[in-house]
């Protein structure tokens, strides 16, 4: 069965025609041709297809899109405005915060995310004190990242990256 | 002696040249190349672990809407050479392994074909199958060679009368388990079959090496070199997977034979992934060693057995590194492989040396102990001044350097006796291992130069598969041809590009490195600094002069600072710090990044990998990422990577050994050689997980 859908993404209107099974990361990809967002596992246990939904880091491959009729979606790719890169994208390349670059545009949208999330006060596993506004240690860092897996091993700069994005 | 470079983009940390595409995710990979109108490919696997089809019901499949075709063995278009039985996808109705391709299903949308792919009834003659490696096993034979072409035994001296004689002892079995490369990308491909066309096949790939793959793939399905293009700019990872093609690569394109010149693309799943896009073999090593009581190695012995499918051989090399690690005058190494009911193992990181360090590497550890001797000081023992198989001179050993650098800045003086140090509730300890990788070069490749638009065109089918290629081969086009990095504009990953070999073997920056050079000074040679526009010279990678004279290897100190949980178990490596001898460090930036990137994966190696195939049915059970753990960024605390300052004029021009696949190799061990500096407990087999640990720790307070 086929739906009429329209989303926001990366600040413009996009309409499509999607299968109701179709998840969001496939109609970002294949229907709209978005690309940023990757596809590394299709079961939520990756975090390469992390987007921002209407402001907030969810992992796309695991949502249907068919739900998502009028919502905002930002990718990395939407991250990134006309004066140049998200200063978490600058952070990366800095810091070399990746290497074959498959898993990155969804650490920078989690790690995007993330901030946001700490700067709301939610709380982690490793938060001692689940009442005051959370420090964002690199061991908290560390903690809030490991939804998205990097397999060339880039984490030490991912964390340099974000704690450097994260003061800036 | 090469002719070394002049230096001076060579050694500069520059960002990487890809680093604003992919921080965007605006690089395309091979499953985001543009093509109109596609078709998707999903594929059917075999559920029963050796058989054969007996009849396969494609009807309920084939009547769903939007369905393009089914393709079975009984359908599927001829291959003209199946003698490699890994890429004879659909030709018969045998089955040889658990999730073997038995068909697939071409549709108008990913979402139908996986659906239609659902609806396929496949029934087999099922056959007693064997799958578990052990070694007891009736499926062991002596292979004539281990991968690529390494003598399988090596016999030296009386390694048993010397054992006999040793004053000191080792005799352990080590064991590390069957691993998956899991790169995040998937295995991908998009092939488009144009009979009419400039090329029959162009085959967007996710590879390592687009030549490669077209030699490969090109007569499997009768067509010359020239009638085939595969492209590749961009891979999400390999580490040895993507290394070779594999079955899927000959699915797509026999599938793009049916879709009437619409492109099909082709993802594996994850799951997908861990029957078909190779493994490391389980490996169960028999480390035996003799010395005096001063700790000098009189005996070095290394048994091997592993495994490998019965459709295809795969020989893994892990005694090989034993054969040149330590002094000894009697040493022996063997490979034995079981031909056993699984799919294809094949090339995963470091090949060998990674399986293959940890058990003697661990073995050393228990030497040094049995001894009263530092490991340290255990491994300086022993360390060759020759080659000890050969006899070549080394174009460079610095172990030593790497293991007293690492002691200093690890602090490995505040090391304590085995269970002696506890944190609240952590029970610490520390250790190390050493790491080595041979630093090699594979001839064939080809660079052109062209100076165009004021720049210079540096063309060769390379492959960038995260290690930094296009940065750091630009690095060195710039100081071969003696202009800035921006007057470079570099060419890779496409077979119109001259021929290039594959990225494997850590070999890849000193073959087309080398290549380049000679390009760039054969250009120069011809054109002079002043060319004029359209000039242009090709060149093949020469000959090392030293290649057959030195021994040229890399080599590295790998230390560890582990914490195990007294009451649980459970394990953390708090501190790692590896040092590595690896010539000239051409971007110290990307290195870093491929030394602690490996480690990375070391450490997940050492702790968490382990991919567990159920005995009953053949398939691997724990086939995603919720359940096949790779070290998350939790789990790396604080790591570091530094390197010796030195260039190897033996090896290449630019002075370098090659750096993607050292800094795996030896961490395991490491962490292993601290667990047990911390608790006592004698970990032999990989992963150390927490219960290796519970029944020997101390019994919980209260």
């Amino acid at each position: 069965m086929d739906a009429d859908i329209t989303l926001r993404v990366d600040g413009s209107a996009r309409s499509c025609t999607v299968d109701t099974r179709t998840t969001l990361l496939d109609a970002l990809r294949e229907r709209l041709g978005v690309q940023s967002p990757k596809k590394g596992c299709d079961h939520g246990q990756c975090g390469a297809c992390t987007v921002l939904l209407d402001g907030r880091r969810i992992v796309s491959c695991l949502v249907l899109a068919v739900a998502q009729d009028g919502a905002e979606v930002t990718t990395a790719q939407g991250l990134a405005g006309p004066e140049g890169l998200h200063p978490m994208q600058s952070a990366f390349v800095d810091h070399d915060g990746f290497q074959c670059g498959y898993c990155t545009p969804g650490q920078i949208c989690s790690a995007v995310g993330m901030l946001d999330e700490v700067k709301a006060g939610h709380p982690s596993h490793v938060t001692e004190d689940l009442t005051g506004d959370p420090e964002l240690t690199d061991e908290e860092i560390r903690e809030r990242m490991s939804g998205n897996l990097c397999r060339c091993g880039a984490y030490v700069n991912i964390v340099a990256a974000i704690r450097e994005a994260a003061s800036s | 002696m090469t002719d070394q470079l002049s230096l001076a983009s060579i050694g500069e940390p520059l960002a990487r040249l890809d680093g604003a595409a992919k921080v965007q995710g605006l690089a395309p990979y091979a499953f985001e190349q543009p093509v109109d109108d596609p078709v998707y490919l999903h594929p059917v696997q075999a559920t029963v672990a050796k058989g054969r089809v007996t009849s396969i019901d494609t009807e309920r499949a084939q009547a769903l809407e939007g369905v393009v075709a089914v393709l079975t063995h009984e359908n599927a278009p001829r291959l003209a050479d199946t003698s490699d039985r890994e890429l004879a996808v659909l030709q018969s109705d045998e089955v040889a392994f658990r999730g073997q391709l038995v068909g697939a299903v071409l549709a108008e949308t990913s979402e139908i074909a996986r659906h239609a792919a659902s609806l396929v009834r496949v029934t087999y003659d099922e056959q007693p199958h064997d799958v578990l490696l052990s070694s007891d096993s009736d499926r062991f034979y002596t292979p004539d060679k281990v991968n690529p072409s390494f003598p399988t035994d090596t016999d030296d001296g009386d390694v048993e009368a010397a054992l006999a004689s040793a004053q000191v002892r080792v005799d352990a079995t080590y064991t590390t388990p069957t691993e998956h490369n899991n790169p995040m990308e998937p295995h991908t491909s998009i092939a488009i079959w144009d009979p009419h066309g400039e090329h029959t096949l162009t085959l967007y790939d996710s590879t390592q090496g687009v030549h490669s793959v077209r030699k490969a793939l090109a007569p499997v399905l009768g067509l010359d070199k020239s009638d085939v293009r595969v492209v590749s700019p961009y891979v999400g990872g390999g580490f040895g997977s993507k290394g070779t093609p594999h079955a899927h690569n000959v699915l797509v394109a026999l599938a793009a034979q049916r879709s009437e010149g619409r492109p099909a693309k082709l993802a594996l799943t994850r799951q997908q992934m861990f029957a078909l896009a190779g493994y490391r073999t389980p490996t169960i090593q028999h480390v035996r060693l003799g010395a005096d009581d001063q700790g000098r190695l009189t005996a070095i012995a290394h048994d091997v057995d592993e495994q490998t499918a019965t459709i295809k051989e795969f020989a893994e090399q892990t005694a090989v590194a034993t054969r040149m690690m330590y002094a000894a005058p009697n040493r022996r190494t063997s490979h034995r492989l079981a031909a056993l009911d699984v799919p294809v193992p094949s090339w995963m990181r470091a090949p060998g040396e990674t399986p293959g360090m940890f058990g003697p590497e661990v073995a050393m550890d228990e030497l040094a102990e049995a001894c009263g001797l530092d490991p340290i000081e255990l491994r300086v023992r022993n360390d060759p001044d020759r080659h000890p198989g050969d006899g070549k001179p080394w174009s460079s050993r610095r172990l030593v350097d790497c293991l007293r650098e690492g002691a200093t800045r690890f602090g490995w003086v505040d090391r304590r006796p085995p269970g002696k140090r506890r944190e609240g509730e952590w029970l610490v300890g520390v250790g190390v291992a050493s790491s080595t990788y041979p630093g090699m070069a594979i001839p064939g490749s080809e660079a052109l130069v062209r100076f165009e638009g004021g720049r210079y065109t540096v063309a060769i089918g390379a492959a960038d598969i995260g290690t930094g290629t296009w940065t750091t081969l630009t690095q060195i086009a710039a100081d071969a041809l003696g202009c800035p990095t921006e007057a470079v504009n570099l060419q890779i990953g496409d077979t119109n590009l001259p021929t290039a070999s594959v990225e494997g073997g850590s070999s890849g920056m000193s073959s087309w490195g080398s290549t380049v050079v000679a390009a760039a000074r054969a250009f120069r040679e011809e054109h002079g600094t002043d060319p004029a526009e359209g000039d242009q010279t090709q060149a093949g990678m020469p000959k090392n002069p030293d290649a057959d004279t030195f021994a040229i290897h890399s080599f590295g100190a790998q230390f560890a600072e582990v914490r195990v949980h007294a009451y649980t178990g459970e394990i953390r490596a708090s501190r790692m710090l590896g040092v590595f001898s690896a010539g000239r460090i051409i971007n110290p930036s990307t290195a870093r990044s491929q030394f602690i990137g490996g480690m990375t994966m070391g450490l997940s190696m050492a702790l968490h990998e382990q991919s567990v195939r159920d005995p009953r049915f053949g398939h691997i059970v724990n086939h995603d990422f919720a359940e096949y753990h790779i070290a998350t960024n939790a789990d790396v605390m604080d790591m570091e990577a530094t390197w010796l300052d030195e260039s190897d004029p033996h090896a290449n021009p630019m002075g370098s050994r090659g750096i993607g696949e050292i800094g795996i190799v030896g961490a395991a061990a490491a962490v292993a050689n601290a667990a047990y500096n911390a608790t006592g407990v004698r970990v032999r087999d990989l992963p150390i997980t927490a219960d290796r640990f519970v029944a020997a720790l101390p019994p919980t307070p209260g």
